[in-house]
């Protein structure tokens, strides 16, 4: 699938770049509160990798689903979640999506379709089997999307998973960010075939290969997977060829480079999803420089105002430790 | 009196359900056309269509996981696992334990996860002995998981009412049916045996509330709290103590969460005396669970010791030899009220 962006309107585009930067802005800022020892809990960062969240939700509707990961953040962003509410979760803040219950791996936010992060590896696959079960009996045409990565893959719940959409024709698109490592362990050393996507064909799907690091090329790709499920042609595998900036956690000793070479570190940096965007977008003249910048600093200022209002936000009363366990205490 | 069998009343909760709510969707491992290996689900995708009654792969794991998503995506999902103790393939527990049961809290109750988990327990299968990966009582592995509501029917009309008002609620509900209870008009011998394993059941909707206990049979000495096929077992003990002069007392919690504490320790402060009898193996078991109430809430009301009967440490073993040995008996129970009654 190319990325060539000549045949998509100037405000769609506009959009696909400034969801990638409020990301990177927001990643960014995460990881420098946790350095100040402002985010109590672990906090896994999506910097590297934004191009697979946007191109991916910028082909969903509003009310399609969205099953995320423990690298998250990027994918509610991208289906258009509040960074406000994001950040004062990742404080632990009773102003959060989950009002600090779920700090950074468990957030949700129904009202745009994010139904849920897990810090289970491959737990969310048949979950979103069963969104798209969900949406086939009750016929509201409702698509989800479904992220995990290259590690998840070699779990039993992706077979399961895919197994079961494929067999029941589900509206359910699997995407495989696949950032070359489960942890620290590359995954030449974890899986036999040379492309998750390969495995697709072992569920009946069709399993697509597309540079992770290209936002257009994303979202072409996903578009295409997005109409087939919508349409009742069933789930498709999308692979994405991407790389993580940072470690795998913030605290991932020397960013990840105990088990990456620093050569591999720099070639993926040059192939940065933000800037390849970035010049392609004022290369063909379709965007000044002056509005790229607009758009940066929109967002830079919108993350800031959202790490405000989540430093001065109250924490939960202790009072309600133990509310919501159930519906209703018998 | 309408009798029905426990799988006939559970099969009939389901139908009237369905009929009320058509959110309300079954799936699981042969639940379609073959109805089920207990036939609870018998007829029901024949009546209800293939879209609301689905058989799936062998895939527990995605089993619990698309019920989790068809919660989530506004659906009532019931899932069967053929046995408990296939709660550990494949993914199913992580499934239920980090995922289905932590769902409300740690999104901040911004959702709710109504899945009920039907699962049958305990030795033996009707027709056959299950060995040790087709016999085990694991119901108090969930009443350690908050989160998850854990319902142990002893009877067809118990089983009816709380299944309904499992489908009703909005929590996730693990409700565990004992195999030995599902067909007792089918099985004269056992029925012989234990006649309160059949019942009235109406024919009328009716919700029994969670955490409210039953007192299965009056009695002034001994309070014995049983579930599931131990309460049949303990009133059958009961006729063999009474003509020792001892009257107990049976409790059956009905849920063990939400536990009716209030009824057990009001029976215990009226007797005096506890037996706790289970099936599920002795260590941290139900019996554990329910002797540390009586101890923190009724202790000065002991004029003896908590006993417990349960399953041995052990797996459940093949022969009926030494299967009979593994699980409490009616002897056992005989055993243990007479030894805190000294006599």
């Amino acid at each position: 699938m190319s990325g060539n962006f000549a045949d998509l309107p100037k405000e769609k585009l506009a959009e696909i770049y400034e969801k990638m930067v409020r990301i990177r802005k927001f990643e960014e800022t995460a990881g420098s509160l946790f350095a100040q020892g402002l985010i109590p809990g672990l906090i896994h960062l999506y910097i590297g990798e934004e191009a697979v969240a946007v191109g991916v939700c910028s082909s969903l509707a509003r009310d399609d689903y969205v099953v995320s990961t423990h690298r998250g953040h990027g994918h509610c962003i991208a289906k258009g979640g509040n960074v406000r509410k994001m950040m004062a979760e990742l404080l632990g803040k009773e102003t959060g999506y989950s009002k600090g219950r779920g700090g950074s791996m468990h957030m949700i936010a129904p009202e745009i379709g994010v139904m849920g992060s897990s810090g289970i590896v491959g737990a969310g696959i048949p979950i979103a089997a069963g969104l798209g079960w969900a949406t086939d009996v009750k016929k509201t045409k409702r698509v989800v999307a479904c992220f995990f990565g290259d590690g998840a893959s070699n779990t039993g719940t992706f077979h399961e998973g895919l197994n079961l959409s494929a067999v029941w024709k589900l509206p359910v698109v699997f995407v495989c960010e696949n950032n070359l490592y489960a942890i620290s362990v590359p995954i030449k050393k974890s899986t036999a075939v040379e492309n998750v996507a390969d495995r697709a064909v072992a569920y009946g799907m069709p399993g697509i290969i597309v540079d992770g690091m290209d936002v257009i090329a994303v979202y072409k790709t996903a578009r295409e997977a997005v109409q087939r499920a919508r349409s009742g042609e069933g789930p498709s595998l999308i692979e994405c060829k991407t790389y993580r900036f940072r470690g795998h956690f913030e605290g991932d000793p020397k960013g990840g480079g105990v088990y990456r070479s620093g050569e591999e570190m720099v070639e993926w940096h040059k192939k940065c999803p933000i800037t390849m965007f970035q010049s392609k977008l004022v290369q063909s003249k379709i965007f000044t420089k002056d509005e790229m910048e607009e758009i940066e600093q929109k967002c830079i200022t919108e993350i800031r105002e959202a790490a405000e209002f989540a430093k001065n936000s109250p924490y939960p009363s202790t009072g309600e430790v133990t509310k919501n366990v159930f519906a209703y205490e018998a | 009196m309408r009798v029905l069998d426990f799988s006939a009343a559970v099969n009939e909760a389901l139908r009237q359900e369905m009929a009320r709510d058509e959110n309300i969707v079954i799936f699981g491992e042969d639940v379609g056309q073959f109805g089920g290996l207990f036939a609870c689900t018998k007829n029901l995708q024949r009546d209800f269509g293939e879209s609301r009654v689905r058989d799936t792969p062998i895939s527990e794991g995605a089993i619990i996981g698309a019920a989790v998503g068809a919660a989530l995506g506004g659906l009532r999902p019931v899932a069967e696992l053929q046995f408990i103790d296939f709660v550990g393939c494949n993914g199913a527990m992580d499934q239920i334990c980090n995922q289905l049961a932590k769902m409300r809290y740690m999104f901040g109750g911004s959702v709710k996860v109504p899945v009920v988990i039907r699962a049958p327990c305990g030795s033996r299968h009707p027709i056959a002995s299950g060995a040790a990966q087709h016999s085990q009582s694991l119901e108090a592995w969930f009443m350690h998981v908050p989160g998850l509501k854990v319902v142990v029917p002893s009877t067809p009309y118990d089983a009816k009412g709380l299944l309904v008002t499992a489908l009703r609620g909005d929590d996730p509900v693990f409700f565990v049916e004992h195999k030995l209870l599902y067909y007792a008009q089918r099985m004269p011998t056992l029925r012989e045996k234990y006649p309160t394993l059949l019942c009235d059941v109406p024919e009328a909707e009716y919700a029994i509330p969670f955490g409210q206990a039953d007192i299965k049979k009056k009695g002034r000495d001994v309070t014995v709290i049983a579930t599931m096929m131990m309460v049949h077992k303990s009133i059958r003990a009961s006729e063999e103590l009474s003509k020792k002069g001892i009257d107990i007392e049976v409790v059956d919690p009905r849920t063990l969460i939400p536990l009716d504490k209030q009824a057990i320790v009001e029976s215990v402060k009226r007797t005096g005396r506890a037996v706790i009898v289970s099936e599920d193996c002795r260590t941290a078991g139900v019996g554990a669970e329910i002797a540390s109430v009586i101890m923190e809430e009724a202790f000065d009301y002991l004029d003896a010791p908590i006993k417990r009967v349960s399953a041995l440490d052990v797996p459940i073993p093949y022969s009926p030899v030494l299967e009979g040995a593994a699980i409490p008996q009616e002897e056992d129970i005989i055993v243990a009220v007479r030894g805190i009654m000294g006599k």
